[in-house]
């Protein structure tokens, strides 16, 4: 991946697939240290699959035998001598909690640091594609602290109108792109 | 500052609007979203499929949706269009120019752009 925005963008797609309902983007910047979260409440994976999920020999998809989604992200963090963790939880009876958390801290001086790239686009694309998804994404640095929640968005507009209708996007747009 | 309340202003403006949105869209662009499409660079097609769909005035008959890996990972950038009583056709390697093209070509003008379909070379 050219950016970390891709890998989150990716990251998440893994959490749409689980049939997560709600989704949270967690970034912070403190100094040169970054980390980024990303948790759903999908379906979770069993302790096996959470233990091997990093590994591009594991994979739920159906077109091929590897999956690099988690081990690339892995593998942009820990190039920068940051860390990579997953935990992942599935339901054990009916109205269990279940989910899973990614969460990975870079080292943005570091040489070997992928930029963040296009963060704005990440959450527009999340959001054109999941019109449904309740979807918060936070991001937190010395300057303030940025915060859209697709809940709140909906709450203003109603049903009647969806939030991948174009002039929403463009709000949106526009709001991310504002910096804190 | 852009605030919440300018979404109740856009609620406001589509009232009305919503009912001729309805039941229109014949054609359907999906654009390939799993890692491989993403890492070859999905994301910036998409937006322009999205943005030129609304720019040429075809969204009442187009939408562009999302889809996990279609299968052949080198060729990515993949695109497929879908329509009704029609064949499917799917671009390879897109780029946010070919996107561009394909919605005044062949959405809007009915004619696919078969020099990036996955037939041609």
């Amino acid at each position: 991946m050219k950016e970390l925005s891709l890998n989150i963008l990716d990251i998440a797609q893994n959490s749409i697939k689980a049939n997560a309902k709600h989704v949270e983007i967690l970034l912070k910047r403190e100094g040169d240290r970054l980390t980024i979260q990303i948790s759903d409440d999908g379906t979770g994976m069993s302790p096996a699959f959470a233990a091997e999920a990093a590994n591009p020999f594991t994979t739920t998809r159906t077109t091929r035998k590897v999956g690099m989604g988690l081990p690339l992200f892995k593998m942009a963090a820990e190039q920068t001598g940051g860390t990579f963790s997953l935990t992942s939880r599935q339901a054990q009876w009916e109205g269990d909690a279940h989910g899973t958390t990614v969460t990975a801290t870079f080292d943005t001086a570091h040489v070997d640091c992928e930029p963040l790239g296009d963060i704005t686009e990440t959450i527009l694309t999340l959001i054109q594609g999941n019109p449904d998804l309740s979807l918060t994404y936070v991001y937190h640095s010395q300057a303030g602290e940025q915060r859209l929640s697709t809940d709140e968005m909906r709450e203003v507009l109603g049903d009647d109108v969806p939030l991948n209708s174009p002039e929403v996007l463009a709000w949106a747009r526009e709001y991310l792109q504002e910096t804190p | 500052m852009k605030s919440l309340q300018e979404l109740a202003e856009i609620r406001e403006r589509s009232k009305g609007k919503v009912a001729l949105r309805e039941g229109h869209n014949e054609i359907r662009i999906v654009v390939g979203m799993a890692t491989c499409g993403i890492a070859a660079g999905a994301r910036p097609v998409l937006s322009a499929l999205v943005e030129e769909v609304e720019k040429q005035g075809v969204s009442d008959k187009a939408t562009v949706s999302q889809t996990g890996c279609i299968g052949i990972c080198r060729l990515e950038p993949i695109v497929e269009v879908f329509e009704v009583g029609k064949e499917k056709i799917t671009y390879v390697k897109m780029t946010p120019e070919k996107a561009k093209q394909i919605v005044s070509e062949h959405i809007k003008g009915g004619k696919p752009v078969y020099e990036y379909t996955i037939g041609e070379k």
